[in-house]
């Protein structure tokens, strides 16, 4: 009954809202779908064959009522050398592929590994998707005229300019339609979305890619098919944290993973390439008020509407138009909070978050430059906890020195410890007040010992001092042990 | 007369300086009440789960960011209650909205925040909660 109820809120808790959003989204989308597919290098049907399937079956299996799924430029980055290579069907392929990891990452409940990505590496992420939808635009204006550049300027200035007087038709739609007027009517020439591909006005057909299914196959599509699972989980767990926090609910996380799995099984199976949630559209949609899982159906029904009916006018839609999109999508994307508040951050996540976009700028793979700051936040996270104080003082009558360690003992710090000891010092005992520090493994039992020992070889008594409870029962368990072999 | 104050605030100083005179204003009277307003726009959420983690941190960032005005006006014994508003288009449209929706005595509001652009004579949400709030509006420099 509980069950019946969530749904029915779900799906119809907000139908005048959720479907008035959901045709804006559709609005906004469609642009962003076919210049993601020229991004990747595909016909602008693969791109809006993948947001109308993902938007539609997330809608009924995603985690996050309201949040906004499709095709994205994060994906469509990773897929460049994939449809360069080996064309489209290999992309369909990794898609399934994709879709595959997703699914049991997400019945493995792996979704909280997400919190060992660090927040500087997430910042860095976006900051760098940012400067790479920008770049991804440039080539467009090679070779072109003033006529490219003046199209451009007027996509964007409507699109930042129009909001400021009216709020009710998305901006970037106004902007697409009159350029797409002028340059039909005025007749400039200038290169459009059919010159890019054709535009099929059918809806997707269920077929499987037509690769050979052989080790072969597997080996060409997996490492694609692995980068495009995590920076699909990265951007939808986030975009799904921000739409919790606009909304104030919260969601099931490994649910969506699996939702975004099976999403993108099936517009593999569509002639969709993968996706994922999109942050820009899912707080498009909050904004005009949708929160519901109509919301993300109607955006993606609306949109295939759109495209059986109008596409004889979209493909006179000039790149430019798409380009100035593209440009607002990348000033969108960057978090430029973060700029303003690199002075205030740590300087070790500045760094993180810099190698991060550095990385990604030079590799064009968003993986590598996620798995460049985690590796780099891991390094400086050990370095910093392995940094270990200790202050040390004689008792009143000289005989008796207390060492007092603060911080986190293993491997990486006992050096650092064991370096501040002075085992020659004639004292009649030692006590070792660790009730400030954590014993974290072999490395770190294995220094106490050391001490121990050193210190009966000169006769000096020693004492461990408010060890607590895991740290003495990881003692018992590994000091007994080297005790015993004779450590 | 001043007896139930809305005071929209976004942690920046000139909202404290808000805070203080809308304690003030409160205490003119006995039995008076504040209902201390905050809004997380939406582009707000987008860079505080960025910088936060996730929604829960983000959120007691926000109350920690709120402790402050909080002791200031339980210092003073004005009675209050806090709402914090989320998803919205923009933070001077929710502000607007809800203090149309209620029957507050005024409306208290620093004259700018901590929005960096159109600052240079009047933050962009004072100078629109100004034109459309039908209460009193005390906009405090």
């Amino acid at each position: 009954m509980i069950n019946i109820e969530k749904m029915k809120k779900e799906w119809f808790g907000n139908v005048k809202g959720d479907t008035l959003s959901g045709i804006v989204v559709a609005l906004a989308l469609i642009p962003e779908a076919i210049a993601f597919s020229i991004i990747a290098g595909v016909d602008p049907m693969v791109g809006l064959y993948a947001a109308f399937c993902i938007a539609v079956v997330i809608a009924f299996i995603g985690g996050r009522p309201g949040m906004i799924s499709g095709a994205t430029g994060a994906m469509a980055l990773l897929m460049i050398t994939l449809v360069a290579d080996h064309g489209l069907e290999y992309l369909l392929a990794a898609t399934i592929l994709t879709g595959i990891i997703q699914l049991l990452f997400g019945v493995f409940k792996l979704a909280s590994f997400m919190k060992f990505v660090p927040r500087s590496v997430m910042i860095g992420f976006v900051n760098a998707l940012a400067i790479l939808i920008f770049t991804s635009q440039l080539q467009h204006f090679v070779g072109e005229t003033w006529v490219m550049y003046a199209l451009v300027a007027l996509t964007l200035a409507i699109i930042y300019i129009l909001p400021r007087f009216s709020k009710a038709v998305p901006s970037t739609l106004v902007a697409i339609i009159v350029v797409t007027g002028l340059a039909i009517t005025m007749n400039f020439g200038v290169r459009t979305v059919g010159d890019m591909g054709a535009l099929t006005q059918a809806l997707p057909v269920f077929a499987l890619p037509n690769i050979p299914l052989n080790f072969e196959t597997l080996l060409i599509i997996f490492p694609y098919s692995l980068a495009l699972a995590i920076v699909g989980l990265l951007e939808s767990l986030l975009t799904a944290s921000i739409v919790d926090d606009m909304t104030d609910t919260d969601s099931n996380k490994n649910k969506e993973s699996r939702g975004q799995g099976i999403a993108n099984m099936v517009t593999g199976c569509f002639g969709g390439m993968a996706g994922c949630a999109m942050i820009g559209q899912s707080v498009i949609n909050v904004k005009s008020g949708g929160s519901g899982r109509l919301s993300s159906l109607v955006a993606g029904v609306f949109l295939m509407f759109l495209i059986i009916v109008l596409g004889g006018v979209v493909v006179q839609i000039p790149l430019a138009a798409l380009a100035g999109v593209m440009i607002m999508v990348s000033i969108g994307t960057f978090d430029w909070s973060s700029l303003r508040n690199i002075h205030k951050f740590p300087r070790t996540d500045s760094a993180v978050m810099v190698v991060t976009v550095g990385t990604v700028v030079y590799t064009h793979d968003l993986a590598k430059g996620v798995l460049a700051g985690v590796v780099l936040s891991a390094i400086f996270f050990a370095w910093k906890v392995s940094k270990v104080r200790v202050e040390n003082w004689l008792n009143d009558t000289g005989d008796v020195r207390t060492y007092e360690i603060h911080g986190q003992l293993f491997f990486a710090s006992v050096t650092d410890f064991l370096d501040q000891v002075d085992y020659e010092e004639n004292v009649r005992k030692i006590i070792l007040d660790i009730s400030n520090a954590h014993l974290w493994d072999d490395s770190a039992i294995g220094a106490i010992d050391k001490i121990e020992h050193k210190l009966q070889q000169r006769g000096v008594k020693f004492e461990i001092k408010g060890m607590n409870q895991e740290s003495s029962e990881l003692m018992n368990r590994i000091g007994g042990l080297s005790r015993a072999s004779g450590h | 007369m001043f007896k139930h104050l809305l005071l929209a605030i976004d942690g920046s100083d000139h909202s404290m300086r808000a805070a203080e005179k809308a304690v003030n204003l409160a205490s003119l009277q006995d039995n008076s009440k504040i209902e201390l307003l905050y809004v997380v726009a939406g582009n707000k959420s987008k860079s505080d789960v960025l910088q936060y983690g996730d929604s829960d941190a983000a959120s007691l960032k926000r109350k920690e960011m709120l402790v402050p005005f909080v002791e200031k006006i339980e210092q003073a014994g004005v009675e209050y209650d806090t709402t914090i508003l989320h998803g919205s288009s923009g933070a001077a449209e929710s502000i607007i909205e809800h203090a149309n929706k209620g029957a507050y005595d005024a409306l208290v509001i620093g004259s700018r925040g901590l929005g960096t652009v159109q600052t240079m004579v009047l933050g962009s949400v004072s100078h629109k909660v100004m034109k459309h709030v039908k209460a009193p509006v005390l906009m405090v420099k």
